[in-house]
């Protein structure tokens, strides 16, 4: 790719998703872009690149900006984030319905690994909301299928053979467990009327990946989807500026609370 | 330093266990086949054991079924790490006493997620 095209894709990212695309790394551009440059039959990423600037189609445009958004790949990465994350679903769903979002979802780990948790617990009563900006990534998501290299990624064997069958030479999760979960393509830019509000949010390690301008107006977005009380949840060593209206949690690093008796500020 | 005892007829597959294991910090054994392994065992009980399925003289699991039986058998952590990917067969090794398993090929990253999995790590 030519230093112009790297930027044009960088501008592209920057302003439909907030991301910010380093262009001195071109390996990553090339790595990301070169799978999409083969699906789409263009014969190396810069073609692809030139497609997108002269055709200027839709589709295209948001593939490319798809590619280039972070992905969750591991089930359960920090194991410790959910052992908290159950005895508090625990603890909540004994005294009313619970909402969980998992923000930036990518291909359903973590959704699942949630909801792999709740059935081990024998949890009911906890609904489960996934997005993300890749519609590719949620189709994977829904269909709950994993090759082998995936489904070792953070997941025991016990978890495996309890939560898992064989589908052809992939793993494909219990179909009571996708079930649980309901899938919306969203980007985290934009307001999300209608998702309705939420007791957890988890969207970790994703705002590493945005530009700063972009991260304040998505963790606003998701202020104001967090009940009193509710908590986001970043990756352990993200942290938020005092802006954002929400506290750390004492104890949980990563993890910052609606003050209860505050709303958090849009 | 905890040993780990690599079990694999695949001179290549326990080159690259012990790679990984010893970056690891531990202190890595091999084995050719069970009967082998079997051998060590009585001789020095290692804390963890990377175990292969298929292997001529004695197979994955009937070393477990007799590890367990052996002095001390309780004691290793034992990670199966085979080419296996049938979940029913997966499920037996672990009823029969495995701690974990590993379907090849595998990479370093998830060795070490397996290895924590079986508190090993």
């Amino acid at each position: 790719m030519t230093p112009r095209e790297r930027d044009y894709v960088a501008g592209l990212c920057a302003t439909l998703a907030g991301l910010n695309v380093e262009t001195e790394r071109g390996y990553l551009l090339e790595t990301r872009l070169g799978a999409l440059a083969r699906r789409e039959g263009y014969g190396s990423v810069s073609e692809l690149a030139r497609a997108v600037r002269d055709r200027g189609e839709e589709r295209l445009i948001w593939a490319v900006v798809e590619a280039m958004a972070p992905a969750q790949t591991a089930f359960f990465r920090d194991p410790e984030v959910f052992a908290r994350i159950g005895d508090e679903l625990e603890a909540l769903a004994a005294r009313g319905t619970v909402r969980v979002w998992s923000a930036a979802c990518g291909s359903g780990q973590e959704i699942y690994s949630i909801a792999m948790l709740l059935e081990e617990r024998g949890v009911d009563g906890v609904e489960l909301f996934a997005s993300d900006i890749a519609e590719r990534l949620l189709e994977k998501a829904r269909t709950g299928l994993y090759n082998p290299f995936e489904a070792q990624q953070g997941l025991s064997a016990r978890r495996l053979v309890r939560h898992f069958a064989n589908s052809d030479d992939s793993f494909i999760l219990d179909p009571e467990i996708r079930r649980q979960v309901k899938w919306r393509r969203l980007n985290l830019m934009d307001a999300a009327p209608g998702v309705g509000s939420f007791d957890l949010i988890l969207c970790r390690h994703v705002l590493g990946s945005l530009l700063p301008q972009a991260r304040d107006r998505v963790i606003a977005n998701l202020s104001v989807a967090l009940r009193p009380g509710g908590r986001l949840v970043l990756g352990v060593k993200e942290t938020l500026s005092g802006a954002s209206g929400l506290v750390p949690v004492p104890g949980a690093p990563g993890v910052f609370e609606v003050p209860v008796g505050v709303r958090a500020a849009a | 330093m905890k040993t780990c005892l690599v079990v694999d007829d695949s001179r290549v597959i326990r080159k690259v266990a012990r790679r990984i294991l010893e970056d690891l910090g531990f202190q890595v054994a091999e084995a050719g086949d069970g009967a082998d392994a079997l051998a060590f065992c009585r001789s020095t009980m290692p804390e963890a054991i990377l175990l292969d399925w298929h292997m001529p003289v004695m197979a994955g699991p009937e070393f477990l079924k007799r590890l367990r039986l052996e002095p001390g058998g309780e004691e290793p952590r034992v990670i199966f790490c085979s080419g296996e990917t049938q979940v029913e067969r997966i499920r037996e090794v672990l009823e029969s006493g495995a701690d974990e398993f590993i379907m090849k090929p595998f990479d370093a990253e998830i060795m070490v997620g397996k290895l924590c999995a079986a508190g090993l790590a």
